[in-house]
């Protein structure tokens, strides 16, 4: 928390303001009671009215006083708070924004989703509090016992016993009450899960019968968490009465000591009933300070998050001296390239070399989990290798600047991603600058033309978030036309095809070929069908190159890869 | 699955350890019920049963009040005799001084007062935790059972987001208001009616000057929230738009990267987060001078009472205690108006979401099941003049007669999106036939317990389903109390046994959340262990091994062909060799059955499923891939 507050740094001026706003507000607000003070013992008790009808007009000026600095603090702290929320936001926005994938997958989605939303939230309404409440507390609550001091120092001394021991109490309730919240958190999150994948797996559970096994789960969860609520709910309901109970003792206390010491001379009635005021104020104070401490946990687990996501050192950068290939054609080369994913224990690929060139179709075949992807992705610089080098044009990827780099490739992941706009804008999402021929152009080879023109709308057609209105394929065949549409020097199709059935994935291909004459084709897949034409077909094996020619030398030279076409002959071979 | 589920959590107010506050919902707009009453009384039929505890509350709450309330006014009394004896020895008109016996007397009667006030609000407040705890845990397990009983067709037909958010947020609001602003609305409600009468005890003069501060600070407050709402608004909307650049952004961040769209993305964030923060800090604004001004009003009354007060006690009008309890009073006061007001929102906003949550409760159920069971299947499927649609007025399947014997294959084909499950959603009895009848070695299904049914069948879906927890749970899911080594054995058929060794914990590897730890291809091999395990009698296998990498295919197919073995099997697949052998083949298209038989008699037929043959499979590649393997 601390060290996310660092960042507060530009709003030094404005807190200064609010500072000093709670002060002359706190001022204010305990003058109130010194002046009904003056009312009784220098009206009341002589019986001069206008005395009270000034000291009246001098109480209702303090009032509009207070209120103005309140009203003003008011201001200056929401614009804080959430200024300070729009900064951390887009200080996380745009860290993970240029985190490398790996960065970004050793997070998941939705818990970066949720830092980036929720925690930053979180941070913002506790700092409202802090600015409209923590700072005001201890001014009115060191400020009261100052004044009621200055009423009269036996009297006050009612009050330092008692704040040390409302402020125990609240401590001691809480200490054992917070922990509960979180248990109780952990619960809740417990049975929405199970609830949520009672919704998500409702086919499976059916199927299997399972329905009473996930009710019991649930009513396990349920009851768990019902308990923990219970026992929370009635610890925090000794609160209230216990902090009333302990103000109304403070007012008989001050009201008993108060006529000793009057009846003694050294005090007068007004005195006693501002203390009493006082100590209202004093005691609401230290119930807010401490109040304020058991939120501080919470948000302090959100800044905390937050941290995490903002001590990311992008792992991917630019180097200090960019070079620029002289050529710019597409040569792809890869140099025994090791990578491993941190953390892992085996390397996900080991001493890959071949060479691409621009004209060439370089196929990447392999099973589940052999390093396919993980190959494709390290050519527009994803990850970074851990030995050896890839070069695009005679040069390491490294010692360009990633924007160059990934401007001359046509990346298409696995899993179709589209953003919500038009079909235009995101076929244009590869290049802003394609005219409507060339976007037309680049549907026509991605096979998406067709069903692009049987929309109502055309190119213009709305695309939801995510493509939710849109098919598979055809979601596939819009993410290939973006890619096609930045018209690269290297392509990278990582599965791209497998969303397609063979007729369109045939015909896509017999497209993209006659288009990317000149550029470098990479395509990974595990059909046979899909690699076969290719120039260069590279076999990889748990990391490793198994093998790499053409189909037909592989067919005699490379078991793995004549494993992988028997399969697949026997499932597809013809009658 | 995880990233809707995030989304819920982020709609959901936070949980506050002390509710929300009294400011907490002024200005917020509302969602109104649409009927108030009838809602209201049927959650009030959830109370039913704690009665008597809800009794013993509004008993504690009105005790605990009563003798709050009187607090200030016995406190003025001792304040007035200190006085009386103060001016007396002021004014020298007697010895006595103060009436200490009395004084005495006074408070130790107030202590009193207040030790029976703390303990009965703690009472209260005590008693109706445990109450409204087992209230929203019995609406919690309702919801849950209704879940248990809903077609499947009600799950088709909505969002999961839309689901949880009935069962997660609309609960949570009717928890902490049963816990919090019910007792607060009774202690509210009580403490306003005493106050004002225990003021016109004192002082009517006084009392007027009090409640006329009322209608100011509730036209504040209405002008404030009125504004404040127009905030709301805008700041809500912003941040919708945030969450879904975020999400979009988050979900597309490889290509974001690939494409180098990272600046505009950011560009784009920054111009929401900019929108946002105009919204959010107006809106924070004006609820946060809501607390000052409402200070501020009391601080009139407060001048008002001093001077009115002392003017009239100057006069003998009133006694100085008075003018102490009535500054007391005045204070008191406005507390629990303004509760009352943020009680008014939260009361609306509550019966709001009582009321999806009881629309959730009257959804139809599914018919009600027969008891019958089988006690061996064989597996052998009849469909019998089936009628089927799933809305009324667009027919699918019109008149089909199928027969399945026992062990045979039936291989279901189409283009994608042909509306393959159907025929699982029906042999499942996921929905019933609109006609004719389907019948498992004789009996129609509708004559069996869903229960029983379905555990003839053992299912691999496209979607696979983990849930967190172990591999070895997760496998065992197929059936209840498998030993260990049917689990292993499960996993060695399907190929997994070697990969889960290579996990950290083995099988006690847990599976996260959103099940990242594993991959497609794995997931998919965990559960085809599961089919295996529950050695079911029908098998349906719905594109199990699309996204199973070939090399593994291979081995599961094997597999799959032993497990197939003696069984009746229902597959929905695009391989080849698998449809080639079935006994029997529906072509599907747009959900209809355009034509059945065996391979052989389709092809000869020349229809749409030798055109998708054809279009599919038949090719120079395999040729080449058939000559080079024979050379």
């Amino acid at each position: 928390m601390v060290k996310l507050l660092r960042l507060i740094r530009p709003f030094r001026a404005s807190i200064v303001v609010v500072l000093v706003l709670a002060l002359a507000q706190s001022v204010a607000n305990l003058y109130l009671p010194r002046l009904m003070a003056d009312i009784v013992d220098q009206g009341i008790v002589p019986g001069d009215t206008t005395r009270i009808l000034s000291i009246g007009g001098l109480m209702l000026l303090v009032a509009i006083i207070g209120t103005v600095c309140a009203v003003a603090g008011s201001f200056f702290s929401s614009k804080i708070a959430t200024g300070f929320g729009r900064l951390i936001r887009g200080r996380i926005f745009e860290r993970v924004a240029h985190f490398s994938v790996h960065q970004f997958d050793h997070f998941s989605t939705a818990s970066l989703i949720t830092r980036t939303t929720n925690d930053t939230t979180q941070v913002q309404s506790v700092l409202i509090m802090i600015l409209s409440m923590v700072i005001t507390a201890p001014m009115m609550a060191i400020g009261g016992v100052a004044l009621s001091l200055s009423q009269d120092v036996r009297l006050a001394r009612v009050l330092m016993a008692v704040i040390p021991i409302l402020a125990l109490v609240f401590f001691l309730i809480m200490r054992k009450a917070v922990p509960l919240f979180q248990q109780m958190q952990i619960k809740i999150d417990k049975l929405n899960l199970v609830l949520d994948e009672g919704l998500t797996g409702v086919r499976v559970i059916r199927a299997f019968d399972r329905g009473a096994h996930e009710s019991r789960r649930f009513a396990a969860a349920n009851l768990d968490l019902t308990g923990t609520a219970v026992s929370v709910n009635r610890l925090v309901a000794l609160l209230m009465p216990a902090m009333f109970f302990m103000m109304n003792v403070t007012s008989v206390s001050i009201i008993w000591f108060g006529a000793v010491r009057i009846n003694s001379g050294e005090m007068h009635v007004g005195a006693m009933m501002a203390s009493l005021q006082y100590a209202i104020q004093i005691l609401f104070a230290v119930f807010m300070v401490t109040a304020m401490f058991v939120t501080l946990p919470r948000a302090a687990a959100s800044a905390e998050r937050i941290n995490e996501v903002l001590d990311v050192v992008p792992d991917v950068t630019d180097p200090p001296q960019a070079r620029t290939p002289i050529a710019t054609r597409g040569h792809v080369e890869f140099q025994n390239v090791t990578f491993q994913y941190p953390g892992a224990e085996e390397p996900a690929l080991s001493g890959v070399s071949f060479t691409a060139r621009p004209g060439e179709v370089t196929a990447i075949i392999g099973g589940t989990g052999s390093g396919k992807s993980t190959l494709a992705g390290l050519i527009p610089r994803f990850y970074d290798v851990n030995e050896g080098r890839i070069l695009v044009d005679g040069v390491d990827v490294r010692d360009m600047r990633r924007e160059d780099l990934r401007a001359r490739i046509g990346y298409v992941p696995q899993k179709a991603v589209l953003f919500s706009g038009t079909v235009a804008s995101n076929i244009r999402f590869g290049r802003d600058t394609a005219t409507d021929d060339e976007m037309r152009h680049a549907a026509t080879v991605a096979q998406a033309a067709e069903f692009i023109d049987t929309m109502p709308d055309g190119y213009l057609s709305p695309v939801s978030q995510g493509g939710t209105n849109l098919s598979g394929g055809q979601k596939q065949r819009l993410s290939i036309a973006r890619a096609i549409a930045r018209r690269s020097d290297i392509y990278v199709f990582d599965d791209s095809f497998s969303a397609l059935d063979f007729a369109t994935d045939a015909r896509l291909r017999a497209a993209l070929k006659a288009d990317t004459t000149d550029a470098t084709v990479f395509i990974v897949s595990q059909r046979i069908g899909t690699v076969m034409g290719s120039d260069r077909i590279i076999v990889l094996d748990d990391g490793h190159v198994a093998g790499i020619g053409t189909h037909a030398e592989l067919l005699t030279s490379c078991e793995v890869y004549r494993q992988i076409a028997e399969s697949q002959a026997s499932l597809e071979e013809v009658a | 699955m995880s990233a809707e589920r995030t989304a819920i959590r982020q709609s959901a107010p936070p949980q506050s350890m002390f509710g929300r506050g009294p400011m907490g919902a002024v200005g917020m707009p509302v969602q109104k019920a649409k009927d108030f009453k009838g809602t209201l009384r049927r959650l009030s039929r959830y109370l039913q049963p704690h009665k008597p505890g809800l009794i013993v509350v509004i008993v504690a709450g009105v005790v605990a009040t009563l003798f709050s309330v009187v607090g200030p006014k016995i406190l003025g009394m001792a304040t007035t005799k200190i006085f009386e004896g103060y001016l007396a020895r002021v004014l020298r008109t007697s010895n006595a001084g103060i009436d200490f016996a009395y004084v005495g007397s006074i408070l130790s009667m107030l202590i009193g007062l207040y030790v029976v006030s703390a303990t009965f609000q703690y009472l209260q407040q005590y008693l109706m935790s445990g109450i409204a705890q087992r209230t929203v845990y019995a609406i919690r397990r309702d919801v849950e059972a209704k879940f248990g009983r809903l077609p499947l067709k009600f799950f088709d037909s909505r969002t999961h987001g839309e689901i949880l958010s009935r069962a997660v947020n609309d609960l949570d609001n009717i928890s902490s208001t049963l816990q919090q602003n019910l007792t607060q609305l009774i202690t509210s409600v009580l403490t306003v009616l005493g106050i004002i009468i225990m003021m016109l005890t004192i002082s009517w003069v006084l009392t007027i000057v009090i409640v006329l501060t009322l209608p100011l600070s509730v036209a504040i407050v209405a002008t404030i929230a009125k504004r404040a709402q127009g905030f709301f608004v805008r700041q809500q909307k912003a941040l919708g738009q945030i969450n879904g650049h975020v999400a979009e952004m988050y979900a597309g961040h490889a290509v974001v990267t690939a494409f180098g769209h990272e600046t505009r993305a950011v560009a784009t964030f920054n111009d929401l987060n900019e929108a946002y923060y105009e919204g959010a800090w107006r809106a924070q604004f004006a609820t946060g001078i809501m607390f000052p001004i409402m200070m501020f009003v009391g601080n009139l009354g407060f001048v008002a009472v001093a001077v009115i007060g002392g003017v009239l006690v100057t006069r003998r009008a009133i006694a100085i205690g008075d003018v102490q309890a009535f500054i007391q009073y005045s204070r008191q006061f406005s507390m629990p108006i303004t509760q009352l007001s943020s009680i008014a929102n939260t009361i609306q906003l509550t019966v709001a979401s009582a009321e999806r949550v009881f629309e959730l409760l009257d959804e139809p159920e599914e018919p009600v099941e027969a008891a019958g069971a089988l006690a061996a299947p064989r597996g052998e499927v009849h469909f019998d003049h089936v009628k089927f649609s799933y809305t009324p007025d667009v027919p699918l399947i019109e008149d089909m007669t199928i027969e399945v014997r026992q062990g045979q294959t039936m291989a279901i084909v189409g283009p994608t999106g042909a509306g393959k499950t159907t025929l699982v959603n029906l042999l499942m009895r996921f929905y019933d036939v609109r006609g004719g009848s389907i019948r498992i070695d004789g009996v129609d299904i509708r004559e069996l317990t869903r229960g029983s049914l379905r555990r003839m069948f053992g299912m691999v879906l496209q979607d696979t389903w983990l849930f967190a927890g172990t591999i070895r749970d997760n496998i065992a899911y197929g059936r209840d109390g498998a030993s260990e080594d049917a689990i292993v054995e499960a996993a060695k058929a399907a190929q997994a046994d070697h990969f889960i060794r290579t996990l950290p914990d083995n099988y006690a590897t847990a599976i996260n959340e959103e099940a990242t730890n594993l991959s497609q291809g794995q997931k998919q091999l965990l559960t085809i262990a599961r089919a295996f395990l529950a050695d079911p009698a029908i098998l349906i296998l719905d594109e199990a091994t699309s996204s199973v990498d070939t090399r593994t295919e291979v081995l599961i197919q094997g597999a799959m062909a032993r497990l197939m073995r003696g069984r009746t099997t229902f597959v929905i697949a695009h391989r080849l060799s698998t449809i080639r052998n079935a006994d029997l083949i529906l072509m599907m298209e747009h959900g209809r059955i355009v034509e059945k038989g065996t391979h052989q008699e389709l092809l000869a037929a020349h229809g749409r499923y030798a055109d998708l043959y054809h279009s599919q499979f038949a090719g120079r590649v395999l040729q080449e891939v058939e000559e080079t393997l024979s050379s």
